[in-house]
């Protein structure tokens, strides 16, 4: 590929935009392996091999819990952070093939805040893909309002798969049906459609997964985990590549399992306590100056082979 | 920050207090004169910091039992075998359901369902 040397300029570009808060925390996954690297390493480690497989290098991006219509004190104006990130989002050098959004899109689930998010959304002109928060179930119809703006081509309460540059892509449902004394949920229906989905995928193709409810225990005295992810992860194991993205609390946290990364982002609205550090979950108040340093998105950067898939989240301000 | 145990103990008196204090309200109509046996009772449960407070709550029958959210999260209220429901409760919010049968009545929050709570029905 002659276009290389150009390819890594523009990509170091990209990156030192993306470390705009010098937050930016790098993550990255790659033959199965996730580890934490710094940005100066991922940069040499950018070496595209076209011979290497099917992926064709693409980035994209993850947003998370804009709850559009939240207006309490932790941030009186979420619509407007909301708006900040998707401008971010536009000012990227090398424009994302699209946008992963994992969920509370919106706070209470009106019609006009979900219109809102989508106004906010389409400013990137860039396709977006959304999975729901329990936040954007609260409709009398449980989900209706969702379903009918997002729901036209998935199955059940709202999942479904797709494929971008040889990656195989996953928006799983864990916030519909919860149980009395439970946490997040995929249910048995969900469970026998992902083990369909994933049969005779080769086991080289890179997985990313996207759920609200982070899939594994972060912290059960709150209920961030979800209650049957094992069962979904046992049909995963067999995948080299699996990075796992989620929202749901506010902030970044990972974990690494054999071939399996999980990633935590921060919400575009207000953050949350770190697990058993107040005593409720709750919007955390932060003084107005820090706010913007607590809110952020995320940016994915897929390149082929046995390289990584580059996390780096960057805060707002 | 003081120590997890500390707080917890904090938490668990505050409980206590709001648990007591709601006791004496809900019994003092009952004794009110001129009132008769079919007297209504009421019954207030707090929303709070991710909880039901008090979260074991027993009754006489014909009581109404008012749920009120004080966090800046949405809540629900939500009969574990679908006696009642609410909708989202935004901050401030009320949802009250009368109970007329005896019965032991698990609960909990839909968004939440960590958040458990329980409400006996007992006749004197
Ligand atoms: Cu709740």
């Amino acid at each position: 590929m002659d276009t290389k040397a150009s390819d890594r300029i523009d990509r170091r570009g990209m990156l030192q935009c993306m470390g705009w808060a010098g937050t930016g925390a790098l993550y990255v996954m790659g033959g199965g392996i996730a580890s934490s690297i710094s940005l100066d390493a991922a940069l040499a480690a950018q070496r595209p091999d076209p011979a290497a497989g099917r992926v064709t290098p693409f980035s994209f991006l993850q947003i998370s819990d804009s709850h559009v219509g939240f207006d309490k004190p932790a941030n009186p104006n979420a619509r407007g952070t909301f708006q900040e990130a998707v401008a971010k989002i536009k000012l990227l050098p090398q424009k994302p093939a699209f946008i992963l959004h994992t969920g509370d899109i919106t706070h209470l689930s009106k019609d006009a805040e979900f219109a809102d998010a989508d106004a906010i959304v389409s400013e990137a002109g860039i396709p977006a893909f959304h999975v729901p928060g329990e936040h954007d179930m609260l409709d009398e119809g449980g989900g209706k309002a969702f379903l009918s703006r997002y729901g036209k081509t998935t199955l059940g309460t709202g999942w479904y798969s797709f494929d971008h540059d040889g990656v195989h892509f996953i928006a799983l449902v864990n916030v519909a049906n919860l149980q009395p004394g439970g946490m997040g949920h995929l249910g048995e229906e969900q469970l026998i459609w992902l083990a369909r989905d994933l049969a005779g995928r080769s086991a080289s193709t890179p997985i990313v997964v996207f759920a609200h409810i982070p899939l594994w225990t972060v912290y059960a005295d709150w209920g961030w985990g979800t209650d049957d992810s094992l069962q979904a992860l046992s049909l995963m194991r067999r995948f080299g590549s699996v990075t796992v993205l989620n929202g749901h609390i506010h902030q970044i946290i990972q974990k690494v399992e054999g071939n399996i990364s999980f990633h935590s982002a921060r919400s575009t609205a207000y953050p949350q306590p770190a697990p058993g550090a107040a005593r409720s979950p709750g919007p955390l108040k932060v003084a107005a100056e820090t706010l913007h340093s607590v809110l952020g998105i995320r940016t994915a950067t897929v390149v082929p082979g046995a390289e990584p898939i580059a996390l780096i989240d960057a805060a707002l301000g | 920050m003081p120590p997890l145990k500390h707080r917890h103990q904090r938490a668990t008196w505050l409980a206590i207090t709001i648990a007591v204090s709601s006791v004496v309200a809900s019994s003092h109509p009952a004794h009110a004169a001129g009132r008769g046996p079919a007297a209504a009772e009421a019954q207030v449960v707090q929303i709070r910091n991710f909880a039901f407070v008090p979260a074991i709550v027993t009754v006489r029958p014909g009581t109404t039992v008012t749920w009120t959210n004080a966090d800046e999260d949405p809540h629900s209220v939500v009969a574990n075998a679908k006696a009642f429901r609410s909708s989202a409760l935004d901050t401030g919010d009320s949802y009250s359901f009368t109970f007329t049968k005896v019965g032991d009545y698990g609960y909990f929050c839909s968004l939440h369902p960590h958040m458990t709570g329980r409400i006996i029905v007992k006749a004197r």
